[in-house]
């Protein structure tokens, strides 16, 4: 699930060629349409949702297929199907938002620890080594619960702490870059740095970026899910993660409140790790292992 | 790789979330009491919060390096004490989930390599897609709905029956039980990278001439493999497993809550619902230490298993 690090040498082929070898790759397809798919359900939860996802009724923890409950309702009488329908939306925004803050700051951090190398470098070095010590995990549950949850909140805490991996791949394809004689020409025709990085090495290195944003969306709805799941998502939406937090207190009740969100949770990270090995081959495609 | 400088960044991290965090600690420790303001300057000067932030931190790092963590309000214990209390039962959980993986992942994986593109291939690559995308706190649950409430044969709480007494093999036994569902969950997803970097490096490595010399002395296939092969597979478990642990700790306080498991991730888990805040940071920390610990045990048992990897 690694993105491969090796140096894509600039070439014509262009989006296209991308495109076309993307779709010979099986689990690409599955994945993009898995995608797809929740996004359709995200942006159509208020019209396929059967009831509002947070109204409470008196028909308690009723199995799937009881009447207008396709999948059953929960300790408070919510509809199983309307909160993973909903779920959707918050696993969907929270897992782009972060992948992108992440990717953003990955590829910016990259990009000058790479180009300048020095301490830029080194400092990105040990940061690195520094998220690779502490468990991910249990640093959001901290600052989650000392600073409060929130959509925005849980937005950037994933997002800041998922950077580094952006960063190292884009820093080691920089650096393969920064010496490539194109660059050079660059050099001598008068460009400046900056646009040399924006202009010139960049868009070298957007395949293996794209590689990773879609892995980090697939981790950040896991760990957003991790986190509702210890009782720290938005108090204020229906998400998958608290869905099943809520399951476990009724689990020998209510088999259905831990099985459809839990569902729901594996189909969103498996459609975008499919995804992201299926942007991977086409990136390399002289991999082809 | 260097341990002292990455304990001293956890150290800063920790300090600064302190730091940044909304509350005032003397307000919280007063709580509802009217205090004179005498008091809470002198409270103040005491806990050295008057001091500048420099200060504080070499403060803090002194209190650390002495095993000094805090106190727990919710379990009136220091917190160094309650966290060392519960890291034997995480380690008994990871390292029981981590050797069913490293078990489970090469036998998959040399497996799948021998027979490569057949079902059983197929099939290996769609448990480790399995493995990656299933979160381990759902598989948990599940395991506990199919195995404990529908078929009744394994527990689904605790670490060892609360009505009976027993001692010795019987106790063994009662934990082993309480184990299987949890140390099974945990290992999903680490089975499957093993399970995959296996195949991988077992492809590579048959395809070595030192695999040809051997097949060409006339040993035996299942000695080629064994011998040979195999050795080379060595090195993805150890770099999984090492390199991970940071992960298969964040899993295990997953796990741990949904079987009520009577670790570091439960004692997590209450303390975020008890607002115990010098709890959450002292794991952070003591689980952080414990994963520098672990990387450099890595890397030494990894320049042992690789000559060409020197220090």
């Amino acid at each position: 699930m690694v993105a491969d690090e090796s140096v894509e040498t600039p070439s014509a082929s262009g989006g296209r060629e991308f495109w076309r070898r993307f779709r010979r790759s099986r689990a690409g397809v599955v994945g993009l349409s898995l995608v797809v798919l929740l996004i359709v359900v995200a942006l159509a939860a208020p019209l396929l949702a059967p009831r509002d996802p947070q109204t409470t009724s008196m028909t308690t923890l009723k199995p799937p297929g009881t009447h207008g409950h396709p999948l059953g309702t929960d300790n408070l009488g919510r509809d199983i199907l309307s909160g993973v329908l909903w779920g959707t939306r918050v696993s969907l925004t929270v897992g782009v938002c972060a992948a992108a803050t992440a990717v953003l700051l990955g590829v910016f951090i990259g990009s000058m620890a790479g180009f300048y190398g020095g301490w830029a470098d080194a400092v990105l070095g040990r940061v690195t080594e520094l998220f690779q010590v502490i468990p991910r995990f249990v640093l959001a549950l901290l600052v989650v619960a000392l600073f409060g949850s929130g959509l925005w909140k849980l937005i950037a805490v994933i997002g800041i702490l998922s950077w580094p991996q952006a960063a190292r791949v884009v820093r080691g394809q920089v650096m393969a870059l920064r010496g490539a004689a194109y660059v050079d020409a660059a050099r001598v025709l008068g460009l400046r740095n900056a646009r040399i990085i924006f202009s010139e090495i960049l868009p070298n290195v957007l395949a293996p970026v794209v590689v990773i944003g879609s892995l980090d969306v697939a981790g950040s709805i896991l760990l957003e899910a991790s986190l509702g799941f210890f009782g720290l998502g938005d108090p204020n939406l229906v998400s998958w993660g608290m869905m099943l937090n809520n399951a476990q207190a009724h689990l020998r009740q209510a088999w259905w409140m831990s099985v459809f969100p839990g569902l729901g949770i594996s189909l969103a990270v498996l459609g975008f790790n499919l995804m992201g090995d299926g942007l991977n081959d086409a990136a390399n495609p002289r991999l082809g292992v | 790789m260097q341990a002292v400088p990455l304990l001293l960044g956890v150290i800063v991290v920790n300090f600064l979330l302190i730091s940044l965090a909304p509350g005032d600690p003397v307000a919280t420790l007063l709580g509802e009491y009217p205090a004179p303001p005498e008091y809470v300057a002198q409270l103040r000067r005491e806990f050295g919060l008057d001091r500048p932030a420099p200060m504080r931190l070499a403060l803090y790092a002194w209190n650390v390096a002495r095993g000094e963590l805090g106190f727990s309000f919710a379990y009136r214990l220091p917190v160094a004490a309650l966290v060392a209390g519960r890291l034997g039962n995480t380690f008994l959980l990871m390292v029981t989930a981590l050797s069913l993986a490293a078990l489970v992942g090469v036998g998959l994986g040399v497996t799948a390599a021998r027979r490569r593109g057949s079902g059983l291939d197929t099939a290996a690559t769609g448990i480790s897609l399995a493995g990656y995308s299933i979160p381990d706190f759902w598989l948990s649950q599940l395991l506990v709905l199919l195995f404990a409430v529908f078929l009744g044969w394994l527990p689904a709480q605790g670490i060892r029956s609360v009505r009976e007494e027993y001692t010795g093999l019987a106790a063994f036994l009662d934990t082993a039980r309480h184990l299987i569902l949890p140390a099974a969950a945990l290992s999903f997803r680490y089975t499957a990278l093993i399970s995959r970097l296996t195949r991988a490096s077992m492809l590579e490595a048959m395809s070595q001439d030192f695999i040809l010399a051997a097949r060409a002395r006339g040993l035996p296939e299942r000695l080629v493999l064994l011998q040979h092969g195999l050795r080379n597979a060595a090195l993805p478990v150890v770099t999984v497993i090492g390199y991970n642990f940071a992960f298969v700790l964040a899993g295990s306080a997953l796990v741990e809550t949904v079987f009520g498991w009577p670790g570091v991730g439960r004692l997590l888990y209450d303390a975020i619902l008890q607002r115990d805040t010098p709890v959450l940071l002292g794991v952070l920390l003591m689980v952080s230490a414990t994963v520098v610990v672990v990387n450099l045990l890595t890397d030494l048992l990894y320049a042992a298993l690789d000559p060409r990897v020197r220090y």
